[in-house]
């Protein structure tokens, strides 16, 4: 081929004309086995930059050896959805003088687009993609190395960075058809013994949990789904990866064959529980923006009503056509809820970010019932409280409570509440939850806050929701 | 009733949000020799400081013959527990022994009366003396079997269609419907098969056991099922108790539903039919007056 | 009171670790996920019950895992008897 894009990954920063001060930016499909963030940095810093801004659509545990590169000067800001491990820790503690900038996938989508979050190099690792940039989540050889499905938080990236470089371990002859990522998007193509650990992407086998309280919370969320009024032909569902969550699907799919109802569409991170039930014919399509398992990722890769979407597309507020505002039902988790049924998924009751932020306000606001499963306690951790530690997700998006103690629906939902009362499903207040945690667990103190602000959490829209602050040991 | 091991806090902790009738905090066979100490210190601290809501708690001590059984009855009684179980249970003379105990500790904090006896039968012995066992105390509110071990005293072990068990399920129900109390049957400690667990279940509601004992609260569900009645059957039964309160406040002594004569035992079956269909929350108390 | 080293409790999520040995005063090192917010409780519980059973002098490990206050009261105990030989049951 004459036009080839193949270049070193030295040879590729060098084309891309990225100077000291500039965004780079990343996706997170390889999840915990992410190897392109550490590799990509880590050249960076030996070719001598300072200062840059890493715009990722998530990090995780696996990237500890980014809080060298902080120390060092290399890294300077950070913007994320989620911060997990070692370097949460560190960044909690006052590691970075620029807060972190924590947007929803959303919020993420559409600050690229908007030009609010301007990208001038982006590396985005490939499962498969040929040398002209033809690039995909899917194994397109027999011995691919990497799989990770949709690659629907690096589209945005592909499309608005100044430069784009994909970096593969699977280079494959022209043309890598269907793509995710076109040719005319990408710049350089760099080939690397591995862009992420396959073992760490996803989880394989499907296993049912097997945890009693999960069984509980999933049967008591079932309930609330199927006599809320939203359970009619044609629904559209999300949930979540949690134990809970995948359980109640279990129960969901019983009670749509006992009352042959069937889903229009699943949407947002597709697991082998979704694709199940599509392929028995009870979800019609899948709206995938992020594979979260091998089974889901192999069905995206044959399936043509199971379709990869991107960030924008899935979750954006200001785009009339992300699937969000199609969304009839959301099942998501939590770290903490208040009595005003403000979500927190950020940071932990030790004050200390150890979550993400995800889609969660994204599918809260905009779906027609929107219904948080958490435990009203993790061990001594009250899940329900009197305020948040940080808000993400703001009260008024957010319908039903659900914990092992009872079930909680917002005041601003007269009509689910009634629903769920004809139902007989028996109900509590929100305020008796957080009540009922305290008198298990006792008051605790205040959090240990300095004031250094380490995190900044955006609304949907670019607007400041919430500051986290540094905690003091 | 929904066995809970009494060395684990993390399980006692949140045991009742299952919504078992009754909870049995294990000292006996579930706590190595080495932490009953430590165990019975912590089932005491839990009954004293944890909200169960209204479920009953029940804690299995060890036999009185060991060095542990009378500090257990110590430390249960004064933390409230509503029934002891006691493990073992041969003969009369061994439930008014624990009776003995349990009087000692009630007058020394003042609350003589408050604790009520379970006793398991494990023997073929404590078959042979079931009613002896029923009627021994005015505390005891009923008796259970544990399998394992009378199995194991028969010389013969436990089948999937539960042959070896008929005679002393048989003789324990007898024995609690003619002392008046109440009968609970054996544990069944495969999770994974869900069919034979339902089966066993079935096989004892037929039997005219009052509940199941149960290891893990994924087995509640099986049970209720089991025990709940149909609407069809609840329906029946307010229509008979309807019925009786319409004769008695006319004076007649004959009842009829439905053109068929009511009689004592069917609305003794119409009563309890209310009941089970009340405790398994499918009917509200108000309904049922 | 004379005491002997003991352990009580386990590291099983809702349990807590309870290490005692001989010291002057009472001294209590806690290591748990919640300190930030009950470590101030954990240890006024502690105190609390070894001074009920009349231990002013020792040194206490303590490992939280999630620890309720009713299971932290147990697990102190059962060190506390286990440290001293004195039940606190009749024999």
């Amino acid at each position: 081929m004459r036009n080839t894009k193949l270049v070193t990954l030295e040879e590729a920063i060098h084309r891309s004309g990225l100077r000291d001060g500039m965004t780079i930016s990343f996706h997170h499909h390889f999840r915990g086995g992410d190897k392109v963030v550490n590799m990509v940095v880590a050249k960076l810093a030996e070719m001598g930059f300072k200062d840059l801004h890493l715009a990722a659509s998530s990090l995780s545990d696996v990237h500890a050896p980014l809080i060298e590169h902080i120390k060092n000067g290399v890294i300077t800001k950070i913007s994320t959805s989620g911060l997990r491990g070692e370097l949460a820790n560190e960044i909690s503690h006052g590691l970075m003088k620029e807060p972190v900038v924590f947007r929803s996938h959303g919020g993420r989508g559409s600050a690229i687009a908007s030009g609010e979050l301007h990208i001038d190099v982006a590396f985005l690792g490939a499962s498969s993609c040929d040398e002209l940039g033809n690039a995909s989540g899917c194994p397109r050889s027999e011995n691919a190395k990497s799989i990770c499905g949709s690659l629907g938080y690096a589209l945005p990236d592909a499309r608005y960075a100044d430069y784009v470089v994909v970096l593969t371990d699977d280079l494959v002859a022209y043309p890598n058809v269907p793509k995710s990522i076109s040719a005319c998007e990408v710049d350089s193509v760099v080939v690397v013994d591995s862009v992420g650990d396959s073992t760490k992407i996803s989880s394989g086998a499907i296993r049912d949990s097997k945890n009693p309280r999960d069984i509980l919370l999933a049967k008591l969320a079932a309930k609330v789904i199927i006599n809320s009024g939203y359970f009619t032909d044609g629904f559209s569902i999300q949930t979540g990866t949690g134990g809970a969550s995948l359980a109640a699907v279990k129960y969901i799919r019983e009670s749509m064959l006992e009352k042959g109802i069937k889903a229009s569409f699943a949407l947002g991170g597709i697991t082998a529980h979704m694709v199940k039930l599509h392929e028995e014919g009870l979800i019609e399509k899948l709206i995938d923006v992020q594979s979260f398992d091998k089974v889901a990722a192999e069905s995206i890769a044959h399936d043509q009503l199971h379709q990869e979407v991107s960030a924008i597309e899935y979750a954006s507020a200001n785009y009339m056509g992300s699937a969000v505002h199609a969304l009839d039902i959301v099942i998501l988790s939590a770290l903490e809820v208040d009595v005003n049924f403000n979500v927190n998924v950020l940071v932990g009751s030790d004050g200390i970010i150890r979550g993400a932020v995800g889609g969660h306000p994204d599918t809260a606001e905009d779906s027609a019932l929107s219904i948080i499963v958490c435990p009203l306690l993790r061990g001594r951790i009250p899940c329900i409280v009197p305020k948040v530690t940080t808000l993400i997700t703001p009260g008024k998006g957010v319908d039903v409570v659900v914990t092992e103690y009872g079930i909680a629906v917002n005041p601003g939902r007269p009509l689910v509440k009634q629903r769920l009362l004809d139902a007989g499903v028996q109900l509590t207040d929100i305020n008796d939850l957080a009540a009922k945690a305290r008198s298990i667990i006792g008051e605790p103190d205040p959090l240990p806050f300095g004031d250094q602000v380490v995190g900044i959490v955006m609304d949907r829209n670019g607007g400041v929701l919430d500051k986290i602050y540094n905690i003091v040991d | 009733m929904m066995f809970v091991p009494g060395n684990n806090p993390g399980m006692m902790a949140d045991a009742h949000i299952y919504g078992p009738d009754s909870i049995m905090l294990d000292l006996e066979d579930s706590v190595t020799m080495a932490e009953k100490d430590a165990a019975r210190l912590l089932v005491h601290n839990a009954l004293k400081s944890i909200d169960f809501g209204d479920t009953e708690m029940v804690v299995r001590i060890n036999p009185l013959s060991t060095p542990y059984g009378k500090k257990d009855v110590e430390a249960v009684v004064k933390a409230g527990v509503d029934v002891i179980r006691m493990p073992k249970t041969e003969t009369a003379d061994e439930v008014r022994e624990l009776e003995a105990e349990i009087i000692k500790v009630e007058t020394e904090i003042g609350c003589v009366g408050r604790t009520l006896i379970m006793a398991a039968i494990e023997s073929a012995l404590g078959v042979v003396n079931a009613y002896d066992i029923a009627t021994a105390s005015k505390r005891m509110m009923g008796i259970a079997l544990g399998a394992e071990d009378y199995s194991a005293n028969l010389k013969t072990q436990r089948t999937p269609g539960g042959a070896e068990l008929l005679l002393a399920r048989e003789s324990i129900v007898v024995a609690a419907r003619a002392a008046g109390i109440a009968c609970f049957d054996t544990v069944y400690s495969n999770l994974d098969d869900m069919e034979t667990f339902r089966k066993e279940i079935e096989l004892i509601k037929t039997l005219g056991f009052d509940g199941k004992s149960i290891i893990n609260p994924r087995q509640i569900e099986v049970v209720n099922e089991v025990f709940t009645p149909s609407q069809k059957d609840i329906d029946k039964a307010l229509r008979i108790i309807a019925a009786i309160k319409d004769a008695q406040a006319r004076g007649s002594g004959v009842v009829a539903v439905n053109g068929k004569m009511v009689d004592r035992p069917v609305v003794i079956r119409a009563e309890r039919v209310i009941a089970l269909a009340v405790a398994s929350g499918i009917l509200d108390k108000e309904e049922a007056l | 009171m004379e005491i002997k080293n003991a352990v009580a409790g386990t590291l099983e999520s809702g349990d807590i670790l309870i290490q005692i040995a001989p010291g002057e005063g009472l001294q209590v090192d806690l290591q748990s996920s919640v300190a930030a917010q009950f470590g101030r409780q954990i240890k006024a519980v502690i105190a609390e019950t070894l001074s009920g059973l009349g231990i002013d002098n020792a040194y206490v490990k303590a490992t939280d895992k999630g620890a309720l206050d009713c299971t932290i009261r147990a697990r102190v105990t059962a060190a506390a008897v286990r440290a001293t030989g004195k039940d606190v049951w009749k024999d």
